[in-house]
């Protein structure tokens, strides 16, 4: 029988996160040992597990395997989460690269000055609200199916759902911003002509896309209270990041 | 018969050299549009050419593609430049991100605020021969090969050499100490599809220097 993957990482989302959600929409668990000290982190670059000296750390199938990007890209790849060839496997990485890049912004926010911090994280919003949000609005709404590639579920619904529960933690309303969702809430009158525009119009706005995501077995066990996602960043994880990296 | 791909991007190395260095070493000829003012930009954003609004896009097998991560994934995969199966994908990958971090840190060194410029390159130095060149100097070491994965040219190679240039371009003695990577640099080197790519003509781009910045962040104002 196979082990379990093991995680090496802080107690915190950070740069692991998106690994965590996409071994648990996977159904495979995982065991996560936590960096508290700096001892403990110098002695994981003396023992040469890290080959550019940095985690995420992630030992599976007999390899030491470091940078985020390389860990996601093989376990989409295993578990057959990658679409079905090559022009689907270059969609899926476009979305996932894409939402990956807005978490990048709100996990690194929290290490700026508290001045900064606000204005890194107001352009995350409106980045997502402007440009991210409409064009996977866009996406779900030219072909009309449930997930955004080839008709199945894959890497970059989990993780554009990551990014939709991410960018709500800033701004609860992100969503509702949306032109179709608009005239259901602000012109309920319009909303039967609206929908008999576009048929499926309850399958394919993003607010539908949350719901279904999370409604799967493996996402919607990850998203209760216990499981191993972890909690947005704060003045402790930040501190203990900090120390360990002496940044 | 497929058309050329086609490069959308500025008159710079930025994040389509990567691209550029990858289709050139597989042997695919290539067509680029050059962005050369704030008009050109927006007529791309105004046709949807852009997923999310940013170039790079590269214009292939009829498609849009943007993010320069999945651009080269696909590149890289069509022409068999990426290992045997998932596990060397796996290796590959990996050392091709560290290669992406320290491209990015020497890329963006000319937009760096002019006090902050010295010690900037004194990371990007230390980096080098501490954390990214040791790193793969070991992996060649290890198994003695000619290439860094799977005995086999691959992706990984190509962006190694690339880098291995602009190291050189920082500051030549950075190679001293690492006898197989100037190894694997002059044998990537002279690779047909390579040894063309860096003569003077190809769709190589030059070091940009402070006097071309100028002139960009006018144009573009940033």
């Amino acid at each position: 029988m196979a082990a379990k993957p093991k995680l090496c990482y802080f107690r915190g989302r950070g740069r692991m996160e998106s690994i965590r959600w996409l071994l648990a929409a996977a159904g495979v668990e995982f065991e996560e040992e936590f960096i508290e000290t700096r001892e403990q982190y110098e002695k994981l670059q003396k023992d040469g597990r890290l080959l550019f000296g940095q985690v995420p750390l992630v030992e599976m199938d007999g390899m030491v395997l470091t940078q985020t990007k390389a860990i996601l890209s093989y376990l989409a790849a295993k578990y057959d989460l990658y679409g079905k060839d090559l022009k689907e496997r270059v969609r899926v990485d476009m979305y996932a690269d894409g939402t990956l890049d807005l978490m990048m912004m709100i996990a690194l926010a929290a290490f700026k000055t508290p001045g900064e911090k606000e204005e890194n994280l107001a352009l995350v919003v409106k980045k997502a609200k402007t440009c991210y949000f409409p064009a996977f609005e866009k996406i779900l709404k030219d072909h009309g199916e449930d997930f955004l590639v080839g008709n199945k579920f894959s890497w970059a619904d989990v993780q554009l759902l990551e990014a939709i529960l991410m960018v709500e933690e800033l701004d609860a309303s992100v969503l509702s911003d949306f032109p179709l969702l608009k005239v259901v809430c602000e012109q309920p009158h319009k909303a039967q002509e609206a929908m008999n525009r576009d048929k499926d119009f309850s399958k394919i706005c993003l607010q539908a896309f949350k719901t279904r995501i999370s409604s799967i077995p493996t996402i919607k066990k990850f998203l209760q209270p216990g499981s191993q996602r972890k909690l947005p960043p704060d003045s402790h994880y930040v501190k203990t990041v900090r120390k360990v990296l002496q940044l | 018969m497929a058309g050329k791909p086609r490069l959308h991007y500025f008159n710079t190395r930025g994040r389509m050299e990567s691209i550029r260095w990858l289709l050139a070493a597989a042997g695919v000829e290539f067509e680029e549009k050059l962005i050369q003012t704030p008009e050109d930009l927006e007529k791309l954003k105004n046709d949807g050419s852009l997923m999310f609004q940013q170039v790079p896009m590269v214009e292939i097998d009829g498609m849009k593609l943007v993010q320069s991560r999945a651009i080269l994934n696909y590149i890289a995969a069509k022409h068999n430049l990426y290992g045997k199966d998932i596990k060397e994908r796996a290796l590959i990958d990996m050392y091709i991100e560290g290669v992406a971090d320290l491209i990015e840190m020497i890329m963006y060194l000319p937009m760096t605020p002019r006090d902050e410029k010295d010690a900037k390159i004194t990371q990007i130095k230390d980096r080098t021969i501490n954390r990214y060149l040791p790193a793969f100097e070991k992996v060649l070491k290890s198994h003695g090969q000619d290439y860094l994965v799977g005995n086999k040219l691959s992706r990984a190679d190509i962006h190694l050499v690339e880098l291995l240039y602009y190291v050189e371009e920082v500051d030549p003695s950075l190679l001293a100490n690492f006898p197989l990577l100037k190894a694997l640099k002059t044998r990537i080197s002279n690779l047909p599809t390579v040894k063309k790519f860096l003569q003077p003509g190809s769709a190589r781009k030059p070091l940009l220097d402070e006097k071309a910045i100028e002139e960009a962040r006018k144009v573009f104002k940033f």
